[in-house]
């Protein structure tokens, strides 16, 4: 890009679950390294669904939250943490962030506008790993520690990974797709930016060897809703997302995977 | 003995699978999971039929279990789930509230 273009361009549009959200700034320095961050997701011809701007300000502490807080306040959420302060407005969806110049603040906001809006539009982001396989896309959830990095880096070559840290589900018609995203754990690396139908569920757990134990329904919802990412304390959302984990859990399979850390455990995941 | 009426909440997210009633609590994402003696409380909170009524002629009906006993577990229980939102408690009838979208009964 030439100097003149690279100043000309004060957004781009970062494209996670064909949900593509334009990303306004003045610093072309900024946009810079979040293309470089959300390398496969920057699609300038994508029609955006939602607008942010980002307000940078020098480093430092600008809200006394320690932990996220997300809250909804006449018709619009608020978004706080100590490094961020965000608004979104869900009818409008349009929004302001308001953070310095670090990739980790917008990481995490977009993280939470994605499940404000999923959870409206019947999906959710879920604490898992995901490839897809033949086709099929297959999630393996867990909290931090039960193996989704691990069950990554074990994937054998004819997989390919949409994330090794929170994975992207939305409902189609008669199924859930499961898409890549940008959002990296342990492995450090963005997913796959494609998409697959989602052909079955694992809630894992490390053990001495291998098997794959069909739950129960209400068992599944229980674990499931564990690891969904979810932070709004809304009535009305909370609803939505429980009734869609159990719709879930009906259409699609959900197992507990007990997994030895070797290759082997793949065989049984087709 | 103040009798204790109780009803729904009109917010709360609830189904059955596998048999079991799960419900989650709107207020604060608790989830629940009732086994058969909560569920038939669940299902009777008409807001107009108080709970020793329910206890006598459901619970002990149906349940090896002594009404003395029978009620306090039922008090404590609706009290758990009034303090998570899931029920509304009052020492009069309640006026059914109307259930909104995406709440199951």
């Amino acid at each position: 890009m030439s100097k003149l273009a690279a100043v000309a361009a004060q957004e781009i549009i970062i494209d996670i679950g064909r949900m593509p959200v334009q990303v306004h700034s003045e610093s072309p320095e900024f946009l810079c390294m979040l293309e470089a961050r959300y390398s496969g997701y920057v699609s300038p011809s994508a029609h955006p669904i939602a607008e942010i701007d980002i307000d940078l300000v020098p480093p430092g502490k600008i809200t006394e939250q320690a932990d996220i807080a997300v809250s909804f306040k006449s018709g619009r959420w608020l978004i706080e943490r100590g490094d961020l302060r965000a608004e979104w407005e869900p009818i409008s969806r349009l929004g302001r962030i308001t953070q310095s110049a670090n990739p980790y603040s917008i990481d995490a906001a977009l993280r939470i506008i994605h499940s404000l809006i999923l959870a409206q539009e019947g999906g959710l982001l879920v604490h898992a790993a995901s490839a897809v396989r033949n086709g099929n896309a297959f999630l393996f959830a867990g909290i931090s520690g039960a193996g989704k990095t691990t069950i990554s880096r074990l994937a054998p070559p004819d997989a390919t990974l949409l994330t090794d840290e929170i994975s992207y589900l939305r409902r189609n018609e008669n199924d859930y797709v499961a898409y890549g995203t940008p959002f990296a754990g342990e492995l450090a690396e963005p997913g796959e930016n494609i998409q697959a139908p989602l052909a079955a569920l694992y809630l894992l757990k490390q053990g001495p060897q291998n098997s794959i134990e069909p739950l129960r329904e209400s068992e599944a919802v229980r674990l499931l809703l564990e690891n969904v990412l979810f932070f709004a304390n809304d009535e009305h959302l909370v609803g939505q997302v429980f009734e869609l984990v159990c719709d879930l859990i009906r259409q699609i399979p959900v197992y507990q995977l007990t997994f030895y850390p070797d290759e082997r455990v793949w065989e049984l995941i087709q | 003995m103040t009798p204790v009426y109780f009803a729904k909440a009109t917010q709360v997210a609830a189904r059955s699978l596998d048999g079991e009633m799960m419900i989650m609590s709107a207020k604060d994402s608790t989830l629940f999971t009732l086994n058969e003696v909560g569920t038939l409380i669940w299902q009777s909170a008409d807001g107009t039929t108080p709970l020793n009524e329910i206890v006598e002629q459901k619970i002990c009906a149906e349940f090896d279990i002594g009404p003395s006993e029978a009620l306090t577990d039922a008090q404590g229980f609706v009290n758990d789930l009034a303090d998570h939102g899931i029920l509304l408690v009052s020492g009069s009838p309640i006026v059914p509230a109307k259930p909104t979208q995406g709440t199951a009964s």
